[in-house]
């Protein structure tokens, strides 16, 4: 167990050093990595329908364990022979001593039986072999590969929590984003691993940055609506449009307090685009910002939610700034070129940004992502690779970093670990962008 | 029996009488022999259908004439005694048949009344609507920037030259943006510049409440490569009719 405390303790020391370290560090990324084994799941009954749902078990629990960015994967060419589906199976020296030499072992069997599924998983430390089980679960759901995924999030939530120092797992977070591929720019969902892409919104005009509530119940959103630009509001749990005030001007990029209660965004209703909040009943409009030249893009301090970051263009080009929620203590962050869409980290520490350093005429014009220590406005550089990368935000457990790019040759939604490695592409089709993850 | 023989003469002598008084009536009240016919009177009739029809527009005269020898109308001129022609009147018009035979002159009458046209379709929106596009020229940027520079004060003077001369005209001022950073931030830009063309217009005495303003950001542009002869063109207020 005292390797679980050392993966805790970083958490809350702040090194100085080397920046990568403290991305690691603030992330909680970069401490040692478990090693790993997850062998493919036996099948437990003789039903047909097995292959398919142990083939999308299998996948999306090697995919989200991989995906969650503190484990070293062990590859299953190192595997010893033979199936492990039962606790009966494990054979520990196979799997604790070179070559595969894991620390923790996942397992278990999935079976139909009519229309319904059973799932048996087990975490092991191999290397105790007196009282190895650090986790023994059992699911049961329909006999649908959508369940089977589903499971497989689950359960790989349950292992990241109990080795990733006690920080939910993120594989039953879901993404919020804008998607042209029905021909209009509407309001898209998915799960966190790109799956289950569908639409959400049917408006038929311009909609933008999708904004999931703390609770997950409703989203906020941008569009064009015969008035103008304005706040809408979407339930989905209701699956319907609910109402939300028409403020009149340019009203955009609306952004949710941590404890759900207040709605940060931007309004030109006055003639000139200002940061407003708004109770998130509607009522309530204040004015926070009030200086010549756009103000757009607010992000609440999701840790404390008394500060908001914003993008500013009061001396010309775009710079990212952070200000009390009552817009005192005005601070700018970057000192040149275009930063844009800020996003605060979840434990308060961290902003990332759209940035390009140098901008202007003549200028290559790379918009990349960078994370910033707002402390000690310290930066580091997350994308290298090209095209313009735009709109990042943050996983619920402070390890991802979702974001748009257009390196692919389209605009398309993108993954990294908050300290830029694992980039990954989720969508494919059409053009996508703006994503927004999930609170949990 | 002397007496019967007399009764009986009586009798046939009584019937005679009556007899003979009834047929000498008939022959007192004979008919007049019918007179010699005298030449017939001509008849005529003339009727239009339809009897109102708009300026340029035509309707059908059709008449019947009997014992005539000579029909003529009045405009149209010599034609047969039975038939139909078709006129198109330049004003209001009494047509008369007269039809002249042996027994006389007969005329008959027919009016067909010319309405003006009605007034063309309203028309003046869709030419002011051009005027307005032929005239009306959009504002262009510098990047980043939502103030109205030098070298568009004509084409500003101009609009409002324009603008007050047709002080009925509603329209939009739309804020477009080129494709370089971030969508949320060139719609709050686009907006600086729709309300910067707008403020300028005011300023120059056209009517506030005629002017609407929306930004487009980046979402529509006019132009969609990556060059700066592109990306100008995007940085724009764009100018629509009628919104």
């Amino acid at each position: 167990m005292k390797r679980f405390f050392l993966l805790l303790l970083p958490l809350f020391l702040l090194t100085s050093g080397l920046a990568q370290d403290w991305i690691k560090t603030g992330t909680g990324l970069g401490v040692e990595k478990v090693r790993l084994a997850v062998p493919d799941f036996n099948a437990s009954t003789q039903d047909a329908k097995n292959a398919d749902l142990l083939k999308a078990f299998n996948e999306t629990l090697w995919n989200d364990l991989d995906n969650a960015g503190i484990f070293d994967m062990v590859s299953k060419s190192f595997y010893p022979l033979g199936q492990v589906g039962t606790p009966a199976d494990v054979k520990f020296e196979g799997w604790s001593a070179p070559p595969p030499n894991a620390a923790m072992l996942a397992f278990g069997n999935l079976g139909v039986s009519g229309n319904g599924m059973t799932v048996q998983g087990w975490l092991y430390d191999v290397k105790n072999v007196t009282s190895p089980q650090v986790l023994g679960k059992q699911y049961q759901d329909a006999a649908t590969t959508d369940a089977a995924r589903t499971t497989a999030h689950k359960f790989a939530d349950e292992i990241i929590f109990r080795l990733g120092g006690g920080i939910p797992g993120i594989a039953e977070s879901k993404i919020y984003f804008v998607s042209s591929r029905s021909g209009h720019k509407e309001i898209w969902a998915m799960d966190y691993d790109g799956a289950n892409q569908h639409a959400v919104t049917h408006l038929g005009s311009i909609s933008l940055s999708p904004r999931v509530s703390p609770d997950g119940s409703r989203i906020a959103f941008s569009s064009m609506t015969k008035s103008g630009w304005e706040i809408l509001m979407y339930s989905l749990d209701l699956d319907r449009l609910v109402s939300f005030p028409r403020f009149g001007g340019t009203n955009l990029s609306p952004a949710w307090s941590p404890d759900g209660t207040k709605i940060a965004f931007s309004s030109s209703r006055s003639g000139d685009p200002e940061i407003y909040a708004v109770d998130s009943s509607g009522a309530g409009l204040k004015r926070i910002t009030s200086f010549k030249g756009p103000d757009v893009s607010p992000a609440w301090n999701r840790k404390t939610g008394t500060q908001i970051a914003w993008v500013s263009g009061r001396t010309g080009l775009p710079q990212v700034y952070t200000m009390e929620a009552d817009g005192t203590n005005v601070q700018r962050l970057t000192d040149q070129g275009y930063a844009v869409s800020p996003a605060w980290s979840p434990n308060g520490q961290f902003l990332v940004v759209s940035w390009m350093r140098k901008y202007g005429p003549g200028a290559p014009g790379a918009q990349d992502i960078y994370i910033m220590d707002i402390a000690s406005k310290q930066w580091v550089q997350l994308t290298h690779d090209g095209g313009r990368n735009d709109f990042p935000y943050w996983s619920p457990d402070g390890r991802h970093i979702i974001f748009q790019s257009s390196r692919a040759g389209s605009l398309q939604i993108w993954t990294m670990l908050a300290d830029g490695t694992n980039q990954k592409q989720l969508t494919f089709a059409g053009a996508n962008s703006q994503p927004n993850w999930s609170w949990k | 029996m002397k007496q019967r023989k007399l009764r009986w003469m009586m009798l046939a002598f009584v019937l005679m009488t009556i007899m003979t008084l009834g047929a000498c009536k008939k022959k007192v009240a004979p008919p007049p022999p019918p007179p010699p016919p005298p030449p017939a009177a001509p008849t005529a009739s003339l009727t239009a259908n339809p009897n109102t029809v708009e300026k340029g527009g035509s309707t059908t005269l059709t008449w019947q004439t009997s014992n005539a020898t000579d029909v003529s109308i009045d405009g149209v001129g010599a034609v047969q005694p039975s038939g139909s022609q078709s006129v198109t009147p330049a004003d209001s018009t009494t047509y008369t048949l007269t039809a002249k035979g042996a027994g006389g002159t007969q005329t008959a009458t027919a009016r067909v009344t010319v309405t003006a046209p009605p007034p063309p379709p309203p028309q003046p929106s869709a030419t002011e609507e051009e005027l307005f596009s032929q005239t009306v020229k959009d504002i262009y940027f510098d990047y980043d920037k939502s103030d109205i520079r030098t070298e568009e004060q004509s084409s500003l003077q101009g609009d409002i030259e324009f603008l007050k001369q047709h002080p009925n005209i509603s329209f939009t001022v739309e804020g477009h943006c080129d494709e370089r950073g971030s969508t949320e931030y060139n719609l709050a830009l686009g907006d600086s510049r729709a309300n910067s063309v707008r403020n300028a217009l005011v300023q120059g005495g056209v009517a506030a409440d005629h002017v609407k303003t929306i930004s487009y950001g980046k979402e529509k542009p006019f132009c969609t490569e990556s060059t700066e002869q592109c990306w100008q063109q995007n940085r724009r207020g764009h100018f629509v009719y009628g919104k």
